[in-house]
């Protein structure tokens, strides 16, 4: 792995967990959606869109799918792919320390098994 | 309506995967129908262009992939990051499957067994509480 392709993954992962980890931030500052006709989740969305952090989330995962499609530009997509899997693990740190949320060692050993299996499923 | 957590995530869950692989499907069906795609010149890329947005799968994938993001983004008003991204990993089990039953795409082994781990992951994450931020 070059160190161009290592940064490309890294920009990849990062972007697009910091992308979700805003969502999730948008969205708790909402509070719990409790209401689900249409009218109501349609005020939903629109105050997720005057959320600053939305904005965040939108401009993160643009990059993250630009900086995936600069890597496979030149990169080979068996490896690629099923290493992105590694979203799940960088996103299970961003939840602890950014979100604040308590990972138990059943999600953990969860997380990390689907972020094997991703990668076995996405492997050429 | 008020559901309480547990049973409106599960909801959630199946609404995501269900939208976030239907999508998944009919886009891959859209380009399928398109063949190979080969760009040479700026107009072969406007007729491309005119040629994706012109296929009923296309946006019905577009479709399918924005009801996606809504569930997404209601579940995750609730429920923790950390259940919400690796409990929707069964699209990586269900694509698979539809693409081998439905669809009559191959899956080599590997893939299988990589579909099972998914599953044990996906039910451990699922045993856990879908909130640890704060009190219910």
């Amino acid at each position: 792995m070059t160190l161009r392709t290592a940064l490309f993954l890294a920009i990849t992962v990062l972007a697009n967990t910091g992308g979700e980890i805003s969502v999730t931030r948008a969205m708790k500052d909402i509070g719990e959606v409790k209401d689900f006709r249409v009218a109501a989740l349609l005020t939903v969305f629109k105050r997720a869109f005057w959320s600053g952090w939305m904005w965040l989330a939108i401009g993160l995962l643009a990059v993250g799918f630009f900086s995936l499609l600069a890597l496979l530009s030149w990169a080979d997509v068996s490896f690629v792919i099923p290493a992105t899997a590694s979203t799940y693990v960088v996103g299970g740190l961003g939840a602890k320390f950014l979100l604040g949320e308590q990972l138990s060692p059943a999600r953990w050993a969860g997380i990390a098994l689907v972020s094997v299996g991703v990668a076995l499923v996405c492997a050429g | 309506m008020n559901l309480s957590l547990r049973p409106k995530t599960s909801i959630f869950l199946v609404l995501i995967v269900l939208f976030s692989s239907s999508g998944n499907i009919f886009l891959s069906q859209g380009m399928k129908q398109m063949g190979a795609v080969r760009v040479r010149s700026a107009m072969d890329l406007a007729r491309l262009f005119v040629e994706i947005f012109s296929n009923g799968w296309i946006w019905m994938g577009i479709a399918a992939l924005l009801l996606f993001l809504a569930c997404f983004m209601v579940v995750l008003s609730w429920a923790d990051y950390s259940f919400v991204a690796p409990a929707s990993a069964s699209v990586y089990i269900i694509v698979p499957l539809v693409g081998h039953f439905l669809l009559g795409e191959k899956v080599p082994p590997l893939h299988w067994v990589g579909i099972m781990i998914i599953c044990v992951g996906v039910g451990l994450v699922r045993h856990t509480p879908p909130n640890t931020t704060r009190e219910e």
